[in-house]
C-alpha cells in the first residue's frame, strides 16, 4: 500500500460546469477524498416567482445549454399536470424524437470528445482530429444528425423554439421527417465504429455497490414521465420526487445533494439500463452483451458504456417513431390552454440522469413556487463515495498519484456531470 | 497562400493569421460555447482558421497566451471579477460572447428583487451562499465586442472570427427582426393572436423564433432607434397585458425597463 497521495484538480476540465478534485491520503489512512462544487449559482427557482407560466419553459431550459430539451420538457410537463392538460399521441411522439436526439447528440459529445481523449491518451480531441480523423468524423456525422433533427422538430438544436404548453408551434413537414429515416439507419453502422473502438480500450476494473435511481418503463424504455424506481426497491410516483431526492446541503458544495435508501445513490445510463434492461432495442440489447453490461452493473465507469448502447436505442426508436408519425395523419399542433390553481411536477430522463421541475401556480397561472432537482446534484454525493473507495483502492495497488489523479477525473467525467445545471 | 498575405497584417493589434483564441466562461448555461462545437459542418474549416488554446470544456491542455478571449456568462461573484481582470490584461481583444455576457442574459432576473436574502432563502434556505448582484462583462471591464444571442447564432460567430482574421471591420444589425421576419415571409405572430418583440429587438438570428411560430423574446437586446413607449401601446392595443410585454421586455436585460 501507498503511504502519501495527493491529488488535486482545480476546474476539472471536459466536463460542464466548474468542480475540483481532492484526495489526501497519510500514513495510509485516507484522510479526504473530495468532490467540490464551486460553480456560482443563478437562482432559477426564484427567477421564476411571480411570473406567469409560459415563462417557465423559456426560462429553465437555460439552466443548461446542453440538456436544454430535457429541461424545457421536464418543464412543460409539470405545468401540463398543474394544469390537467394531457399531450396527444402526435405530441408526445415528437416530444420523444425530440427527446431522443437530444441524448444523441449528448451522449456522443460526451462519449467521442470528452471521454475518448483520456483512453487515447491526448489532452482533447483537437489533436485527435490528426492522429484519428476518421473517428472524429464518425462522431461529428452522429451528433450532425442529432442536432439537424433537433432543429427540425424542436426548432433549434438548444434553447428549443418550437416546444410550447399545450404541444408543438408548428409541426415539421413530413417530407423533411422521411428524409432522416435512412440516415439514422445509415448512422447505426457509425455507432457501430465507434463500439468497435470502445471494445478494445481497457475500462477501469472498478465496481462500488450502488442504488439505482431512474423513471420505471411500463412497455417503453422510460425516457418522460411515470414512476420512478430504485434498484433497492423503492417505487413511487414522479409526484413524490421529494421523497426521492431529499436535498440537503454540505459545506463544500454549491450544489444540493440527495440520498434515498442509503447515503447516496446514482442517476443516468447506467441507472436507467440496469432497471430497465427488458425495454432496450434488441440491437441495443446486443451491444450491451458485447461490453458484458448486465444488470445490475455497479461500475461507474461502465455509465460510458450505457451512454453508448442508448445512443444504439435512441436511434432504433426514433425509426420507429418518424415510421409512425409518417402514417399517422397530422392534427393541430397545439391544443388550448387554461391555467388554474395547483402543483404540477414533471419528471424526464435526461442524459445524466431523472430531472423533475415542480411548480405551483395560483389561479392566473402565476408562479408561486418553484422547484427544480438536477441529475447531476442527485449523482454528486454517489461521485464522492466512489472517489474514496477509488482512492482506497488504487492506493493499496500501489498506484502513482498521476495515474490516481487520471482514474479520479475519469470516474467524475464517467457520470457526465453538469455542474452548472447541477447547482442551477 | 493567405497565410503568407496575412501574416503582414494585424488587426486591432492582433496578427492576422490563425489568431490564438480563448473561451472562458462564468455563470452561464455553457449554451453559447456549446454553440460553436455544434455546428459540425463548418467546426472543422473554423479550427483551421483559428487556434483554439484554452476551451476548458473540450480540453485539458491550458495556455494564457491568446490574443481574443471570448467570455461567456455574466458575472455575481467578487472571485470571478478577479479572474475576468486577469482574462482582460492577457487578451488584445475581449468579446462578450452571447446575452449572458453582454446583459447578465436570464441570469440578471434576479436583481429584480430588492432583497438578495429572500432569494437566497427561496433556493438554499439558510445555508450560508455567497452571491452579489448580477453583472454583465462591460460593466466590471472593458469589451471590444458585443455578439448577441441567447444563445448567439454560430454562423454570424463565424463570421465574425473570419472578418477579425482578415481584418474587416465587423458590422453587426442595427435594423430590427423584424425585418428578417417580413424577408423570411412569416406570417406576423401579431395576426395569429401571438406577442411578440421582433419590431423592437436587433437582428442578426434571421428571426429565429417567429420562423417556429413563436414570438419573439428580445433576446438580442434593442434595434437602433427602438422605441419601446410605442411597442407597449401596440402590445396593449392587441390585447396583450402590461405584465406580457414586460415579461418580455426584462427577460434577457437587453432593455431597460425601469
Ligand atoms: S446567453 Fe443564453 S445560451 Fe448563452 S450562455 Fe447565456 S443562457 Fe446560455
Ligand atoms: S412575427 Fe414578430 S418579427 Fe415577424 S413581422 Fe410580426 S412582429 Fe415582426
Ligand atoms: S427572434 Fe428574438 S428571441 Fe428569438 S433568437 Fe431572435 S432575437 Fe432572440
Amino acid at each position: 500500500m501507498k503511504k502519501t497521495v495527493n491529488v488535486n484538480v482545480k476546474h476539472l476540465t471536459r466536463v460542464e460546469g466548474h468542480g475540483n478534485i481532492h484526495i489526501k491520503i497519510r500514513n495510509g489512512q485516507l484522510m479526504e477524498a473530495q468532490w467540490e462544487i464551486i460553480e456560482t449559482p443563478r437562482f432559477f427557482e426564484a427567477l421564476l416567482v411571480g411570473r406567469h407560466w409560459d415563462n417557465a419553459p423559456w426560462i429553465t431550459g437555460r439552466i443548461c445549454g446542453i440538456c436544454s430539451i430535457g429541461h424545457t420538457l421536464a418543464s412543460i410537463r409539470a405545468v401540463e399536470n398543474a394544469f390537467d392538460i394531457v399531450p396527444d399521441e402526435q405530441t408526445q411522439k415528437l416530444r420523444l424524437l425530440l427527446k431522443h436526439m437530444e441524448t444523441l447528440q449528448s451522449h456522443s459529445l460526451h462519449l467521442c470528445f470528452l471521454v475518448l481523449p483520456d483512453f487515447m491518451n491526448a489532452g482533447s480531441v483537437f489533436p485527435l482530429i490528426n492522429s484519428h480523423g476518421e473517428i472524429v468524423a464518425h462522431a461529428a456525422k452522429i451528433k450532425g444528425l442529432a442536432n439537424e433533427i433537433c432543429d427540425c422538430v424542436g426548432g433549434r438544436r438548444l434553447h428549443p423554439t418550437r416546444t410550447v404548453v399545450g404541444g408543438f408551434t408548428k409541426l415539421p413537414s413530413k417530407q423533411e421527417l422521411s428524409a432522416f429515416v435512412q440516415r439514422l439507419k445509415n448512422i447505426v453502422e457509425d455507432l457501430m465504429i465507434v463500439a468497435d473502438l470502445f471494445s478494445g480500450f481497457k475500462i477501469p476494473d472498478f465496481a462500488r455497490e450502488t442504488e439505482f435511481v431512474s423513471l420505471k418503463g411500463k412497455d417503453h424504455y422510460p425516457f418522460i414521465g411515470g414512476d420512478v424506481v430504485s434498484s433497492d426497491g423503492v417505487q413511487m410516483r414522479e409526484q413524490d420526487y421529494k421523497k426521492l431526492t431529499n436535498e440537503y446541503m454540505v459545506p463544500h458544495s454549491t450544489s444540493k445533494w440527495c440520498r434515498l435508501s442509503r447515503d447516496s445513490f446514482a442517476v443516468g445510463s447506467l441507472a436507467r439500463l440496469n432497471n430497465n434492461f427488458e425495454f432496450l432495442h434488441p440491437v441495443a440489447k446486443d451491444i450491451a452483451r458485447r461490453f458484458n453490461l448486465i444488470p445490475i452493473n455497479h461500475n461507474p465507469f461502465m455509465n460510458n458504456i450505457a451512454q453508448l448502447v442508448e445512443c444504439v436505442h435512441v436511434v432504433m426508436d426514433s425509426i420507429r417513431l418518424i415510421e409512425e408519425l409518417l402514417n399517422s395523419k397530422f392534427t393541430a399542433p397545439r391544443q388550448e390552454v387554461r391555467p388554474k390553481s395547483g402543483v404540477g411536477v414533471g419528471a424526464v430522463e435526461v442524459p445524466r440522469g431523472v430531472l423533475y421541475h415542480c411548480y405551483e401556480f395560483d389561479s392566473k397561472g402565476k408562479i408561486i413556487k418553484s422547484d427544480c432537482v438536477i441529475p447531476t446534484g442527485q449523482n454528486h454525493a454517489n461521485i464522492q463515495h466512489d472517489l474514496e473507495a477509488l482512492a482506497k483502492e488504487y492506493a493499496i495497488r500501489g498506484e502513482k498519484d498521476r495515474d490516481i489523479e487520471l482514474l479520479a477525473s475519469m470516474l467524475v467525467r464517467a457520470y457526465d456531470p453538469c455542474i452548472s445545471c447541477s447547482v442551477h | 497562400m493567405r497565410a503568407k498575405k496575412a501574416d503582414t497584417k494585424t488587426y486591432l493589434g492582433i496578427p492576422l493569421y490563425r489568431p490564438k483564441v480563448a473561451f472562458f466562461e462564468f455563470s452561464s448555461c455553457e449554451g453559447c460555447q456549446l454553440q460553436m462545437v455544434n455546428n459540425e459542418n463548418t467546426l472543422l474549416d473554423f479550427l483551421s482558421l483559428v487556434e483554439v488554446v484554452n476551451f476548458r470544456e473540450a480540453m485539458t491542455e491550458r495556455s494564457d497566451a491568446y490574443e481574443i478571449a471570448f467570455i461567456e456568462g455574466s458575472i455575481t461573484r467578487d472571485d470571478e471579477v478577479k479572474r475576468l481582470k486577469a482574462i482582460r490584461k492577457n487578451a488584445k481583444v475581449l468579446v462578450a460572447l452571447g446575452s449572458c455576457a453582454c446583459f447578465g442574459g436570464v441570469n440578471q432576473l434576479k436583481n429584480r428583487f430588492k432583497n438578495l436574502e429572500w432569494v437566497k432563502k427561496q433556493v438554499y434556505g439558510k445555508h450560508p451562499i455567497d452571491t452579489g448582484a448580477v453583472r454583465a462583462v462591460g460593466d466590471v471591464v472593458p469589451v471590444n465586442l458585443m455578439i448577441y444571442g441567447c444563445p448567439i447564432k454560430k454562423e454570424e460567430v463565424e463570421k465574425i472570427v473570419l472578418d477579425l482574421a482578415l481584418g474587416k471591420s465587423i458590422v453587426v444589425p442595427q435594423y430590427p427582426v423584424c425585418m428578417e421576419c417580413k424577408a423570411n415571409e412569416n406570417i406576423c405572430l401579431f395576426d395569429l393572436g401571438e406577442p411578440c418583440l421582433g419590431p423592437i429587438t436587433r437582428a442578426g438570428c434571421n428571426s429565429w423564433c417567429p420562423n417556429s411560430g413563436a414570438g419573439c423574446w428580445g433576446c438580442r437586446g434593442p434595434a437602433e432607434d427602438a422605441n419601446v413607449e410605442y411597442m407597449k401601446k401596440i402590445m396593449k392595443e392587441k390585447g396583450f397585458s402590461e405584465k406580457t410585454i414586460l415579461e418580455r421586455l426584462d427577460c434577457f436585460g437587453g432593455f431597460k425597463t425601469k
